[in-house]
């Protein structure tokens, strides 16, 4: 029976990280832009340079 | 003459742009350019390795045809311009926004995110496709922002600053509902998991295991009650406070209702409540209000004036010229406008020659000649050399902002009101309480220990989320397949606005009309090809549009080498020159053949050589592809059409041809005459549709029931309207009429279906015999029917029509 407790707790808390992880995802607006980045994936050459502070560039 | 090269390959594509090399190919590098532009955009990226810009897309650049002025962003000097532009600085390093409205491609991706390999003082730049827009982050110290600007110009991406941008930042975009999503789903699978083994029957010994998980429901449910339902609770209260019943209503009770009596049933040990089927119903309704919030973010539809204006023009002061900032001009600064700049402020011309296109502000298609001395007004464009004015009224009080600000426009109009769905809610929230009502007192009688019960089963299984669903799924479905053919509603409740309407005006320039092309009769003797030539020599030296026309039509290969002498333009009445030893006039009937001749309605161009009259070029608009085809199809439709337009009545005859001498077509309206018109139609109980395109029609497009504005290119300014539709979709305008028309049928159908569904739970609810179990498989089997339903139905029909 605790058996099923423990499974009950770690089944949860997976679907927990994954939330966390949508939540994360929408919040760093990963979704603001859906059609660039299949773009930029396909384009070979290098990235442009990281800035000093990338964070700032990409959360508008 | 023999000498001259034509380039005979008739249809050489640029390699920049991909348009043909219609005028002049130029060729460099092996590659032909249209344009200088062009090879000048191709050899800054050549220089610099850049070439793969053209290998990821075939001729991936815009048209570089039309140069831009050298000093055009002089303005980004200013510190109070850069201050309000910029997102973020440091000692180092400065973030800008730029909108670029040419971003078309993954090769323009490719480049703005290159931009570092041009100018190593770039440090990094992002691109938003969505947006169209880039953020850039560079190094002040070494480059200025204005050198930013022109860099991105020189290589085909001029930014895109207005007025508006300096006034107000754009809003974050808002996510919260993305989350109360996220949290809803979380919550209502794992509720699902842990309610199966009620379902199956869980061993009656297992009152333990039993009791976790009813206790794990109730706490999952929490933040499913408390925040993302949170939503409806703020809609209802607001409806309820302006004193009606709105369809969240029904849905808050159904919520928390759930909530109460799962509550009690788990504290109390009578059951396991329906926590299931309460965190489901947040979950789908969720859904759809996310699918019909989607908007277009790279158009806005609520455009005023200052969206048209320029950042910064050029003021003279003590001889030296100077950028100011539009908000900074005061009465009797000298302003300095250049070629194809926007006119400010109303003020008197003191200097030069105008001419000034108001075709944007009043609809006329010609260009108004002004003198020195006469007062020219804000919002017209300068054609041609530059001009020097003097302000007498501030921006903000010119004709132009005035005709803005006017009061009767600033209404605002509740949308959740006009909706039928919002009526049918309310119905079926009275007759829910009556099927509430009346089944308690049923079981009164029979047996009063079941009425409480009873009483929340029916309020539970009744919500009304299916016929909100069926509406919400269907309009945000709706909403997308118009929006991928280029007509983009400004929300879900235009579709119905759409589907009422059962008067169509239309505006003629610019709707109806190219803006951009005239067509042109010639009447008369019989002209030669070099006499074509040598005109179009002479026409090509006018920058009036007119002149611009009859270039195109007369031009007969390359006159790079042919001169001309003791050229003499006259404002307003023609030009003249001696192209080649035979002098050519090219102008009115007065200027041509010194004789008062032709009616003022015809804007016709008289040609002369060596003073004897050779005949005369008549001019019409060019009206749209399939404009009269879209007439009769939407006349066979049923709806009684009308014209308005600003322009002059040359063209009544064949307007009377196209639409039927019935049709009321209006010519010389003012922006005012147009609203007024609107609303007489109005208020002989028409709902009515404006389809406009330019400011002298703004007023009509907020003032109509449905305001729809027409434009070449989505990223350019449009007026503030209800939808905006690409102009290349005009003649499937019909099909987008019958597609808001099906959606009130198919939300009916989709409702009808729902309340099928009402009618089963409903009867399993008043006898007394909802369980738990029916409950939950009720509510998604409704959801995912309605959903079949009105995506699969919606679908078909598109596809049917042909739309994308």
């Amino acid at each position: 029976m605790s058996v099923i407790i423990i499974l009950l707790l770690a089944s949860i808390s997976v679907a927990a990280l994954f939330l966390v992880a949508f939540l994360w995802s929408v919040k760093t607006g990963q979704y603001n832009d859906e059609l660039s980045p299949p773009m930029r994936m396909l384009l070979d050459s290098v990235p442009a340079k990281e800035s000093s502070e990338p964070a700032k560039v990409e959360s508008l | 003459m023999s000498e001259i090269s034509v380039s005979q390959k008739s249809k050489v594509q640029c390699y920049h742009c991909g348009e043909d090399c219609d005028e002049k190919t130029i060729i460099a590098h092996d590659k032909h350019f249209c344009c200088d532009g062009c090879k000048m955009v191709f050899e800054i990226l050549n220089k610099t390795g850049m070439c793969d810009y053209y290998t990821i897309s075939d001729n991936p650049g815009t048209n570089q045809r039309i140069k831009i002025r050298e000093d055009k962003f002089s303005f980004l000097d200013d510190h109070k311009i850069q201050s309000a532009l910029l997102s973020f600085t440091n000692d180092t390093e400065t973030h800008v926004n730029f909108y670029l409205p040419q971003m078309h491609c993954s090769s323009c991706l490719w480049l703005l995110e290159n931009l570092h390999r041009l100018n190593e003082h770039v440090i990094g730049s992002k691109v938003n496709f969505e947006r169209k827009e880039a953020d850039i982050v560079f190094n002040h110290e070494h480059v200025s922002m204005r050198e930013v600007a022109e860099l991105l110009a020189s290589i085909g991406y001029e930014p895109y600053i207005s007025f508006k941008d300096l006034k107000q930042q754009r809003p974050n975009l808002n996510m919260t509902k993305i989350y109360k999503l996220g949290v809803a789903g979380f919550c209502f699978a794992n509720i699902m998991l842990f309610s199966f083994p009620e379902y199956l029957g869980i061993d009656s010994q297992e009152v333990f295991l039993q009791g976790t998980f009813r206790y794990m429901n109730i706490i999952l449910s929490l933040p499913v009650f408390f925040y993302s339902s949170s939503e409806f609770y703020i809609s209802a209260w607001k409806s309820l406070k302006h004193g009606f019943l709105n369809i969240d209503a029904p849905i808050v009770l159904a919520v928390i209702v759930a909530f109460g009596r799962s509550l009690y049933e788990v504290l109390s040990g009578t059951g396991a409540g329906y926590f299931d089927s309460m965190t489901g119903i947040v979950f789908f309704m969720l859904i759809g209000r996310v699918l019909q919030d989607k908007t277009y973010q790279q158009l806005s539809f609520e455009r005023d004036y200052t969206a048209y204006f320029p950042i910064a023009v050029t003021r003279i002061k003590n001889e030296q010229t100077e950028s100011v900032a539009l908000p900074d001009i005061v009465l009797d600064d000298t302003l300095l406008i250049h070629h194809q700049e926007l006119i400010p402020a109303d003020g008197i011309l003191t200097r030069g020659k105008a001419l000034i296109d108001y075709s944007f502000v009043t609809g006329e298609s010609i260009p108004v000649e002004k003198e020195m001395g006469e007062i020219v007004y804000a919002g017209g464009k300068q054609i041609g050399s530059n001009i020097e004015i003097l302000v007498i009224k501030e921006v903000s009080q010119s004709y132009l902002t005035k005709l803005w600000n006017r009061s009767e426009l600033q209404r605002d109009r509740n949308d959740e009101e006009r909706s039928f769905v919002h009526l049918l809610s309310r119905y079926f929230t009275w007759i829910l309480f009556a099927i509430a009502i009346s089944a308690a007192i049923y079981w009164w009688i029979i047996d009063p220990t079941k009425i409480g019960h009873v009483v929340t089963s029916v309020l539970i299984v009744a919500c009304p989320c299916s016929l909100l669903l069926s509406n919400t799924y269907t309009n945000g479905n709706i909403l997308r397949r118009l929006g991928r053919n280029q007509f983009y509603l400004r929300n879900a409740q235009t579709i119905e606005d759409i589907a009422n309407i059962n008067y169509i005006v239309f505006d003629k320039t610019g709707t109806l009309t190219t803006g951009r092309y005239q067509d042109i009769n010639y009447e008369g003797e019989t002209l030669s090809e070099s006499i074509k030539r040598k005109i179009s020599v002479l026409a090509s030296h006018s920058t009036h549009p007119m002149s611009k026309a009859i270039t195109v039509w007369a031009k007969q290969g390359d006159h790079q080498n042919i001169h001309i002498h003791d050229f003499k333009e006259i404002p307003g009445k023609g030009i003249e020159g001696t192209v080649e030893g035979e002098h050519l006039k090219l102008g009115s009937a007065f200027y041509v053949k010194k004789a008062e001749q032709g009616s003022a309605l015809d804007s016709a161009v008289f040609v002369s050589v060596n003073g004897i009259v050779q005949g005369r070029f008549g001019f019409r608009n060019h009206y749209r592809e399939q404009v009269p085809a879209l007439m009769t199809r939407l006349r066979k439709l049923g709806y009684p059409i009308s014209i308005l337009s600003g322009d002059n009545a040359g063209e009544k005859e064949y307007l009377e041809q196209l639409l039927g001498k019935d049709t009321p077509i209006l010519f010389h309206q003012k922006p005012e005459d147009k609203l007024e018109a609107i609303k007489m139609i109005q208020a002989s109980g028409k709902k009515v549709m404006m389809v406009g395109d330019g400011l002298n029609d703004a007023g009509a497009l907020k003032q109509a029931d449905v305001g729809i504005a027409i434009t070449e290119n989505t990223a350019t300014f449009t007026p503030a309207s209800d939808v905006i539709l690409e102009a290349s979709m005009l003649p499937r305008f019909h099909q987008f009429l019958l597609l808001c028309k099906a959606n009130k049928v198919l939300v009916w159908t989709a409702f009808i279906v729902s309340i099928l569904y009402n009618i089963v739970g409903e009867s399993f609810a008043v006898s007394g015999n909802l369980s738990p179990m029916v409950a939950a498989i009720l509510m998604p089997a409704s959801s995912i029917t309605i959903l079949l339903i009105s995506f699969g139905a919606s679908n078909l029909l598109s596809w049917k029509m042909g739309l994308k």
